[in-house]
């Protein structure tokens, strides 16, 4: 069982794979097509700008990588600007066309009390399923209302379907983490996220056993 | 409003956690990676490792100890002290860091805020600003960890940094740092009244008191902690506990 951490140049990777092997698991950073391909599941980091981080790929020739992997339907997962990269389009610096793998647009984040409210995002706070299941999803086991870290400006507007967690902020709710089949987006930070995310990153590496 | 982030600042020289007063005066008080997994499983929210003196000698030289750190504390960290450099903070991200706090470098060349915000985001550029009140409700910007003074004006450095594109402000009173007299309540209402980017306040928590008095009067995102926590004054369930019990938000 192997799990490869897309390494492009950006993100805080070392933290991503350091949480990995806390949590047991056979982990690479890696950004060979032939390794990723051949990986039970796979991690696209990411910090930073949306169109920075889509050069990025592009310039390591990941893009259709990404894709070709997705197709097999094995688990992936992008954290933050990772999971912003997974939609349709991101409005940073500019419109930039994403990956296209979950249908949604990424913009920033509104802020309904301007006075108070700042931005970037920086702070703790809880996830929500209002409705959704969460077992036999990367969240299982993750109680209602967990803290997480969220680090971000942008936040992506997926159609309902694919929301698997929703975040208040400045009295708005963001989508804040996103599943489609074994596709996954967390727009915090899980490897960041103490005890709470640690149980994320356990769930991933199940999952991919599973595979 | 939203939940207040409880940080530990551990403050570095030659391999060991150092506590001064005033920014001065150092005391060699532990080893900074035992530290911050005592604070991490003792659920700190975040953790800055400063490298006091970085800045006086012209180094950057941390990495070893994030690495370290990386392995076992699964929260933020954010590293300041000597970042100077494109590539230094791109080998401080890669030891595993979130976010580098930027002082002396952005006062002698602010655009270097503005060029590394577009390469990594503004949400990991840290603005450290150090300050000392010069009277009349004004301070004055100093860097090298409180050595040099720049006559730069506090409230619009805060502000021309966040237009440079810094996504927070570590802001450090160097007249209440070490002192365990509490935060200055006055600096942080001033600067947060003009900014919209969060504020770390730093300098002068001697109590969980001082926190909920600081956080009551001025709209401060954070707050670093020292002395509190490396002389064990407090334990950090005791100081979030405290927050609680006044109606400020936290993370439990």
């Amino acid at each position: 069982m192997k799990i490869a951490i897309i390494d492009f140049d950006i993100g805080n990777v070392r933290s991503i794979l350091s949480a990995f092997e806390n949590q047991g698991a056979n982990v690479c950073l890696t950004n060979d097509k032939n390794e990723i391909l051949e990986s039970n599941g796979v991690i696209l980091p990411g910090v930073g700008a949306f169109s920075h981080g889509m050069d990025s790929l592009n310039k390591y020739g990941l893009i259709e990588v990404i894709k070709e992997y997705t197709e097999s339907n094995r688990p992936f997962m992008g954290i933050c600007l990772g999971m912003q990269m997974l939609f349709e389009e991101g409005d940073e610096f500019g419109k930039t066309k994403g990956l296209g793998l979950i249908p949604g647009r990424v913009v920033k984040l509104p802020t309904k009390d301007s006075q108070n409210e700042k931005l970037p995002h920086v702070s703790w706070n809880e996830l929500n399923s209002k409705d959704i299941q969460w077992s036999g999803t990367v969240l299982e086991g993750v109680k209602e209302a967990s803290d997480m870290y969220f680090v971000h400006s942008y936040v992506a507007e997926p159609d309902n379907t694919y929301i698997l967690s929703t975040t208040e902020y400045s009295s708005y709710n963001f989508c804040s983490s996103v599943k489609l089949g074994n596709i996954y987006g967390c727009q915090f930070h899980p490897e960041k996220s103490g005890k709470n995310g640690l149980k994320i990153v356990k769930n991933f590496i199940r999952m991919c056993e599973n595979e | 409003m939203n939940k207040i982030r409880v940080i530990a600042r551990v403050d570095v020289k030659n391999e060991f956690v150092i506590k001064g007063i005033h920014l001065e005066g150092l005391r060699k008080v532990g080893n900074p990676n035992e530290m911050a997994l005592d604070y991490y499983n003792n659920e700190i929210d975040e953790i800055i490792f400063m490298d006091a003196v970085a800045a006086y000698y012209d180094r950057n030289s941390l990495s070893e100890l994030i690495r370290k750190a990386c392995v076992n504390v699964f929260i933020p960290i954010t590293v300041g002290g000597g970042i100077r450099t494109i590539d230094d903070i791109k080998n401080t991200l890669k030891s595993g860091a979130d976010k580098v706090a930027i002082n002396t470098k952005a006062v002698q060349d602010p655009d270097f805020i503005s060029q590394s915000k577009k390469i990594f985001g503004s949400q990991c550029i840290v603005s450290s600003i150090e300050a000392k009140a010069i009277g009349g409700g004004k301070w004055e910007v100093y860097t090298d960890n409180g050595r040099e003074p720049t006559g730069k004006d506090v409230i619009e450095w805060a502000k021309y940094v966040e237009e440079l594109g810094a996504g927070e402000i570590l802001l450090t009173s160097i007249d209440k740092e070490g002192t365990k007299k509490g935060f200055d309540v006055e600096l942080y209402q001033s600067v947060a009244s003009i900014v919209s980017i969060p504020i770390i306040a730093s300098g002068g928590m001697g109590k969980s008191d001082d926190a909920v008095q600081l956080i009551k009067r001025a709209n401060v995102d954070a707050i670093a902690i020292a002395s509190v926590l490396h002389y064990k004054l407090e334990s950090i369930q005791k100081i979030k506990d405290t927050l609680v019990r006044n109606q400020i938000k936290v993370r439990l």
